[in-house]
């Protein structure tokens, strides 16, 4: 009875088309907002902050940006990993060869370089679909990644191989590095995933939006009613490789402060980013953030459970977690192909109704 | 039935002929000895005929005759070996199936092929696109002001919006305007697949068997629908139809195809006695 | 100029001035080959018959020889000890193992294949990853994940003709993969089994209506995927141990089926031999021009130009799109 959306009319188009139409959604999204901008800092602590909430959202980011193309474009890609690191190798450069630039910066326009090396491993998509788009996504991943691990430019020439962001300052905080404080970081980081987020979510519900769920639906018919199928998917191999290069810059900027090419790798990044926005949704933005959260709370739920809790050894909980984690993929799969979001959705439906069955 | 001179294009009235005013040789498409084959299968051969501006022409046949093949190649999908199709007064028989979108050409398909699972709204707005400029850097503006949404992003959608329900209110469908058009019965999926081509705002419209799979009531509606865009719009329409009763009724003039040849044409009423075309539907001489 | 001469005419000198090296070159680069395609292969049957792309095929290997050693030692399942009355003999254990692999094609079927049955083939494929984490995971508790050498008999050393050397080891796989496929080949076109597979993969709804049970032919199919991962495994464990980075093969059986077509069986040798020979002509006489590891991509990167100008690999079967 809460739930209720009886009484909201919409007398225009305008009020239907919103991104929230119902009026408890729009205060639950706030609610949420509050809390997170305002609430969480206060009451969270470093472990939390580094391990659960940056993590969190930065992949989240990711998650968006691989569902734009896999989820609502139809475009398979096990790339995300190379992907990513392009969009940290190019923030690391870039500040470090122009150290002036803001961050805020160098964030958004290693984005765009990462964009359009999207666009470029995107081309074969014009004649290959489906599986075969898998690889030669997964020929993007690993190119990428020994093209960065080859060529000692792109680090500096640092003999360890790894690189390392300098302190960097958005209004005199220090945002990057082991400088700046945990809060810090994760409200920048908070601050683009929203600002994102929403520019994501405008995206998919409009013209182009629309085009690529043609083309995901039924390319062949989305070319017959005047959908340009190049163009269309080297956008979402575009605004897609954008959104996980900002992830990218985010993972090495705010995150973790380092990187080396390893944690770009398939089991790393790709195939987890996969899982979160099969588990959360495919075409879902929502389920980015719910598949965000599964993947990145389960492990560690999992790891202090074993080993905090009953005291095993590291390397039996390894084991017992991987066997827990790929049974919860199949699981979810067999339970709701559709993800968490489809749950959620279903929730709501139900929330409509209660307290009534049906 | 009463002759409504729309403002756009004059309806041919298959009984007194061309409306006043309309040039007798003002044809919108032509197909000239066109040969399609796959492979060893020869699809069409040698198959000519015009069709004019407002009229609607069936394209009739026993199955397997050509007759999607035709419409196939009409509008790109397959490019026929030998022949030449003229349209709008320009030759052009390779074109690609978004170009013919472009320039006016819809269609419809005998399984239905509309976008499962979105909603019967956006497969009606995704008919939308066809009109909207799609250079790289109109969809890399697109992209920004999408994103933003508010300002011209929304007015544009809004705009989208009013025709496409003008669409739907024309053909009665706004009760499932959300509804994932999946989950559709089938005589509601092709009316949902008739909104989305006129979307298009076509100058050409290619029906496959609209009704197919309709009982008679969804008959009656689907006939309706498909002569008020002939006459309010002025579209002109190609239909492939197996029910005679609806040729009869809809098509102003009938082509019929057997095994990729024409093997007849004229007014319906003409077709309907022709022995060649009994032979062909029935076998016997 | 230099550059030019350096990519286009010195490695091919190098070929022709070293014809022995070559060609030792070109062998191994084969042998490396059979290995892949005894992997493929477990790829190629599954496919044909149900559509599926096994991604926890190598994994499965990875069981078949994990289990192979710990039966052969006489190690405790779960407790890892090694008890000597338990070890068995090579014969015995090659026959367990098969009975283990049998039994879990059932229980792939059980758990996840019926679950999942008419659902979109990514949901399938997200499943068999989840279905290689599981494995690895049991097969790491099972038998233990250190390294583990295999020793089942095969010869090893070498022969030399005309100054160039072979291994015999080398020789006896691509004997192995031979004759694998030879049976392969015959059961699948010669048996009725055999149809039935090739209906199941054609489709799953008409198979049903004409009477094929799709359980049947779905735990035919894996069990003997998980024969063929046996061999890949005691393959690839002999030469190499037995530990993690064979589970990893898998993801170079992917170039090798777009190469030699998902549903081909004589694709997977030729697509395994050229990807093989490939890498190895590549990484030895390009290599030191970009500091060598071309390996890691040179694979894909065939593929990727396979799959612009010919998507259905050698011989795969052409793809129609209608509508």
């Amino acid at each position: 009875m809460f739930y209720r959306e009886t009484g909201q009319f919409k007398t225009s188009y305008a009020a239907d088309q919103a991104l929230l139409p119902i009026a408890q959604d729009r205060y639950a999204l706030l609610a949420t907002l509050v809390i997170a901008f305002l609430v969480v800092p206060l009451v969270a602590n470093e472990y939390w902050f580094q391990a659960v909430l940056i993590p969190f959202l930065v992949f989240a980011l990711a998650a968006i940006g691989l569902n734009i193309l896999t989820g609502y474009c139809g475009q398979l890609s096990l790339g995300t990993g190379g992907f990513m690191a392009v969009g940290a190798y190019s923030a690391y450069k870039m500040t470090t060869n122009l150290p002036d630039l803001n961050i805020v910066f160098v964030v958004l326009i290693s984005g765009v370089i990462t964009a359009a090396v999207g666009i470029l491993f995107g081309l074969p998509s014009l004649r290959i679909k489906g599986f075969y788009l898998a690889v030669a996504t997964l020929a993007a991943q690993f190119f990428l990644l020994w093209v960065l691990n080859k060529f000692g430019w792109f680090v500096n020439y640092s003999p360890s191989g790894s690189i390392a962001i300098p302190p960097r300052q958005v209004f005199d905080v220090t945002v990057t590095s082991a400088h700046a404080a945990p809060v810090a970081r994760y409200l920048i980081t908070l601050s683009f995933v929203t600002v994102l987020a929403l520019a994501a979510k405008n995206l998919v519900r409009g013209s182009i939006g629309r085009s690529w769920m043609a083309i995901r639906d039924m390319d062949v018919a989305a070319e017959i009613i005047g959908i340009k199928p190049l163009q269309t998917k080297l956008l979402a191999f575009a605004v897609s490789s954008f959104y996980v290069g900002v992830a990218g810059a985010m993972f090495l900027c705010f995150w973790l402060g380092t990187a080396e090419t390893e944690a770009f790798d398939l089991l790393n990044v790709s195939f987890p980013v996969l899982f979160m926005i099969i588990i959360g949704g495919l075409g879902s933005i929502l389920g980015s953030f719910l598949g965000s959260a599964f993947i990145t709370l389960v492990p560690i739920f999992l790891t202090n459970a074993f080993v905090g809790g009953l005291g095993m050894q590291a390397v039996t909980a390894k084991h017992l977690e991987i066997i827990i984690f790929g049974s919860m993929i199949i699981f979810f799969l067999i339970v709701e192909p559709h993800g968490l979001a489809r749950l959620w959705q279903i929730m709501k439906e139900k929330l409509r109704l209660w307290p009534f069955p049906y | 039935m009463t002759i409504e001179v729309s403002e756009r294009e004059p309806h041919a009235d298959p009984v007194s002929g061309p409306a006043a005013g309309q040039d007798s040789n003002d044809i919108l498409l032509s197909v000239e000895h066109v040969s399609l084959a796959f492979g060893g299968v020869k699809a069409l051969t040698d198959v000519s005929f015009d069709i004019r501006r407002g009229e609607i022409r069936a394209i009739i046949g026993p199955n397997g005759a050509g007759k999607t093949s035709m419409l196939n190649v009409i509008n790109g999908f397959y490019h026929p070996q030998q022949g030449t199709i003229t349209y709008k007064g320009e030759k052009r028989s390779q074109m690609k199936p978004h170009d013919a979108a472009k320039q006016g050409i819809a269609r419809t398909f005998q399984n239905v092929a509309l976008f499962k699972q979105m909603s019967t709204l956006d497969n009606i707005m995704t008919g939308r696109l066809a009109k909207m400029p799609d250079s790289a850097w109109n969809k890399i503006v697109q992209v920004f002001a999408q994103s933003i949404y508010l300002g011209p992003a929304k007015a544009f959608e809004m705009k989208e919006r009013e025709f496409v329900e003008g669409i739907i209110d024309f053909l009665e469908i706004q009760p499932i305007r959300k509804t994932p058009v999946g989950r559709l019965p089938y005589g509601l999926q092709k009316r949902v697949e008739l909104a989305r081509a006129l979307a298009a705002e076509p100058d050409l419209l290619l029906l496959d068997e609209p009704m197919a799979g309709m009982n008679l009531e969804e008959k009656e509606d689907m006939s309706r629908f498909i002569l008020d865009v002939n006459q309010q719009y002025g579209t002109t329409i190609a239909l492939i139809e197996h029910d005679m009763s609806v040729v009869m009724d809809l098509s102003d003039f009938v082509v019929v195809l057997d095994h990729g040849e024409k093997i007849s044409e004229g007014l319906p009423s003409e077709v309907q006695s022709d022995p060649v075309v009994l032979k062909a539907y029935l076998g016997v001489g | 100029m230099d550059i030019l001469y350096a990519v286009f005419v010195a490695p091919f000198v190098d070929m022709v001035s070293y014809p022995a090296f070559f060609t030792e070159v070109v062998l191994g680069g084969l042998m490396t080959g059979v290995m892949y395609s005894l992997v493929a292969l477990g790829f190629v049957l599954i496919f044909k018959a149900s559509g599926v792309f096994n991604f926890s095929q190598g994994v499965m290997a990875l069981f078949a020889a994990l289990t192979l050693v710990g039966l052969m030692s006489g190690t405790v399942p779960f407790a890892l000890n090694e008890v000597a009355w338990l070890a068995m003999p090579v014969w015995f254990a090659i026959l367990v193992t098969i009975a283990v692999m049998i039994g879990l094609a059932f229980v792939v079927e059980f758990a996840v294949l019926r679950r999942l049955v008419n659902q979109e083939p990514i949901i399938l494929f997200m499943a068999t990853i989840g279905l290689a984490f599981v494995l690895e995971g049991v097969g790491d508790l099972m038998w233990g994940s250190n390294v583990k050498a295999l020793d089942i008999g095969i010869p090893t050393g070498f022969f030399e003709i005309s100054g160039v050397q072979i291994q015999k080891f080398e020789l006896f796989a691509a004997a192995t993969a031979a004759v694998l496929v030879a049976v392969l080949a015959v059961f699948f076109n010669k048996t009725k089994i055999g149809r039935a597979l090739r209906a199941v993969a054609d489709d799953h709804q008409a198979a049903l209506s004409v009477g094929i049970s799709l359980r049947k032919i779905w735990i035919i199919v894996w069990s003997v995927s998980g024969l063929v991962a046996l061999v890949a495994g005691i393959m690839w464990g002999s030469k190499s141990g037995v530990q993690f980075s064979l589970s990893l093969i898998a993801l170079k059986a992917l170039p090798v089926l777009i190469l030699g077509g998902f549903t081909s069986v004589p694709g997977a040798i030729v697509g395994g031999l050229i990807i093989g020979v490939g890498e190895k002509i590549a990484e030895i006489y390009w290599g030191p021009l970009v500091g060598g590891a071309i390996e890691n991509w040179f694979a894909y990167m065939l593929a990727l130009l396979f799959l612009l100008f010919r998507p259905q690999g050698l011989f795969g079967e052409k793809i129609i799109e209608r509508v």
